[in-house]
């Protein structure tokens, strides 16, 4: 328990800062708070898979598009309950995920960054092609819209319950299963792990985790649907968030996703940088910076300010 | 003693197309005179074969330069099509600063070898040997530094650029082809052969090849491995900025997003070669081409919204199927 303690404490500061931040802020920050809690659970999703269990996705924009597609199709179609398309989404891309895990098996390193890559761009194309169904290049609508902090609670509540999720998933059997298919996978299977049950369950969660931040990313984009907002950047930014918090790592996902949330809109009121493009320019260098000097990400550079405080 | 020279035979069959088996060459065979007969046939058939060869071209040489990084470094450079996008916007820049094409061409190929060069020593040179997913997040990184720096120069909107080969059109036996096409196909064509006449005639292509595929001997025979595998990556982009520069004048227009499909057909063409094949990712361009152009044609269900998907299609079965695609060799991994 002692050994918890910090990590409780440090916990219950992050909750509460999190819980008292909308009375505090102003109603287009309360949106860029949302933001990055959206990516909080697109990132941890896309951890539990890339840093836990050591195969990489590029492609994790095509389940966002996925989970935002549900929302917005059931909701315009039939007027479901906005939460309640969060947890279709959560269950929809659980399955599509597993069945892209399928295929995965067989692939792993570049080549599986390289297919992951050709879904990302692929699947925003769908909604062209099924135009009556899916909108077409206008998009989908929910029926109904939110405000900013209806966004915000539902954001960071999901984030707050998939976190604990993910800690509960990563401290027993499982997470064991996964950290060992990284490390070695024939150290893994001389040891009795099934690596496809694993794998595909890993490609499952943290799809699954990716389609609820796609069902919010739609929320928060006036519940709009298109397939433009879904594109290949999208998973880029997921990836980046993930290394930059460091893989394999839950702590450093806050940072990774305030990094990917926070970074565009902060550079782009900077007045030299000022326009849309250069807050590009900025995000494109600091990934590329914090690659070569933070090799472990933010929990890295987390890590070794804390071996640095006890010494 | 040994010398450079003396691994020139044992490099042979790994960079040429020494692992053509039978069954591959037929099928190419076979594809090869359905396409003829096709031509002979019907007067769109023929245009549309003219047309897939000349995208498939473009698709060929950013899939070489992708195979060529690949084999030197062992990185998938994802900026690689936004490179090349990059490098066409700078040929725009020289010809609206009043260079005529052909010299803008050459300029643009010089400072692509450059850039391609200093990214190596200064980015991925740090992160190559560290794991594939930090190398993967650098050339990501990269990516949408590439399209913002673009962006903020240039600007989002089009931007128009003479055509290289005018707008005259042949007759070729009643069948009709925009000079555009073979222009674009010779200019490829041309590109690649250079490159492979260096690969395999000159000294410096030699230790290039050595340094890829055999870094620690060559190093013990005084090859400077690191600046080979740079001059590797430089070689790439001038490959990458000849089919960006190609590319434009098949989409009229040049745009920041000129390249990302591109770069997905380039990335099926490069699998289904085989990745660690040069001569696999021409034909795997010209294959990808040609049968996108047809199979959108001809095929009632999958209409031209669907050829990034069909390329994902064709990227994954090769994968399951055959992961050394057709010219590549297994991939033998130490326990």
């Amino acid at each position: 328990m002692r050994q918890r303690l910090p990590a409780i404490v440090s916990l219950l500061v992050v909750g509460g800062a999190l819980a008292g931040l909308p009375f505090t802020l102003s109603g287009y920050h309360v949106g860029l708070a949302a933001q990055v809690g959206i990516f909080f659970v697109a990132v941890l999703g896309l951890n539990i898979l890339t840093g836990y269990t050591g195969q990489i996705s590029i492609g994790h924009g095509a389940f966002m598009a996925i989970g935002g597609y549900t929302t917005a199709v059931m909701s315009q179609d039939h007027h479901t309950n906005l939460v309640l398309t969060m947890l279709m989404a959560f269950a929809i891309c659980f399955v599509v995920g597993l069945l892209v895990g399928l295929p995965a098996l067989r692939l792993s390193g570049v080549y599986l960054a390289l297919a992951t890559f050709a879904l990302a761009v692929s699947v925003p194309q769908l909604p062209l092609k099924w135009s009556k169904f899916l909108g077409g290049r206008d998009g989908v609508q929910t029926s109904k819209t939110v405000s900013h902090l209806w966004l915000y609670g539902a954001a960071w509540t999901a984030s707050a319950i998939l976190f604990v999720l993910a800690w509960l998933i990563l401290r027993g059997r499982v997470g064991r299963a996964f950290r060992a298919v990284r490390d070695s996978e024939i150290a893994a299977v001389a040891s009795g792990i099934e690596l496809p049950v694993y794998k595909t369950l890993a490609f499952g969660i943290s799809a699954a985790y990716a389609g609820v931040a796609g069902s919010l990313f739609v929320l928060a984009t006036n519940g709009f649907a298109e397939p433009s907002e879904f594109g290949v950047v999208l998973s880029l930014q997921i990836l980046v968030g993930a290394a930059v918090a460091g893989l394999g790592s839950l702590w450093g996902v806050l940072a990774g996703a305030a990094f990917v949330g926070l970074l565009p809109a902060v550079s782009s009121s900077v007045p030299v940088i000022g326009s849309d493009h250069g807050r590009d320019v900025v995000f494109g260098s600091a990934v590329v910076l914090v690659m070569l000097l933070l090799p472990d990400g933010f929990a890295g550079l987390f890590a070794r300010v804390r071996r640095f405080a006890r010494a | 003693m040994a010398t450079l020279e003396s691994f020139r035979p044992r490099l042979r069959d790994r960079a040429a197309l020494g692992g053509v088996v039978p069954p591959v060459s037929l099928l190419l065979v076979a594809g090869a005179a359905g396409l003829l007969v096709g031509s002979l046939r019907s007067e769109v058939f023929a245009q549309l074969t003219v047309q897939g060869l000349a995208l498939g071209a473009v698709y060929g040489g950013l899939a070489l330069a992708l195979v060529l990084v690949y084999r030197a470094t062992h990185v998938v450079n994802f900026a690689q099509g936004e490179l090349a996008m990059a490098t066409t916007y700078v040929a725009y820049q020289l010809i609206h600063w009043g260079l005529s094409y052909w010299e803008a061409f050459f300029a643009t190929l010089a400072i692509a070898f450059v850039l391609g060069l200093v990214l190596e020593v200064a980015l991925v040179r740090p992160v190559q040997h560290r794991s594939v997913i930090a190398a993967v997040i650098v050339t990501v990184g990269l990516f949408i530094l590439i399209d913002g720096v673009v962006n903020w120069i240039w600007g989002g909107d089009f931007k128009y650029m003479q055509s290289p080969f005018g707008t005259k059109v042949y007759s070729v036996g009643g069948v009709s082809i925009a000079r555009l096409y073979p222009g674009m196909l010779g200019v490829v064509v041309i590109s690649v052969l250079l490159v492979w006449a260096l690969f395999r005639f000159t000294k410096l292509g030699l230790g290039m090849r050595a340094a890829a595929l055999r870094p620690a001997e060559s190093a013990l025979v005084g090859v400077r491995v690191d600046w080979m595998l740079a001059i590797g990556w430089g070689l790439a982009a001038v490959l990458g900025a000849v089919a960006g520069l190609m590319a434009e004048p098949s989409q009229f227009v040049l745009e920041p997003t000129l390249m990302q499909p591109i770069l997905v057909y380039a990335f099926a063409a490069a699998v289904l070669g085989g990745l660690d094949s040069p001569a696999g990712a021409v034909v795997g361009g010209l294959a990808i081409g040609v049968s996108l152009n047809l199979v959108v044609q001809y095929v009632p269900s999958i209409s031209s919204e669907l050829q990034a998907p069909f390329a994902f299609a064709v990227l994954v079965a090769v994968l399951l199927l055959k992961p050394s695609g057709l010219f590549g060799h297994r991939e033998v991994r130490r326990v």
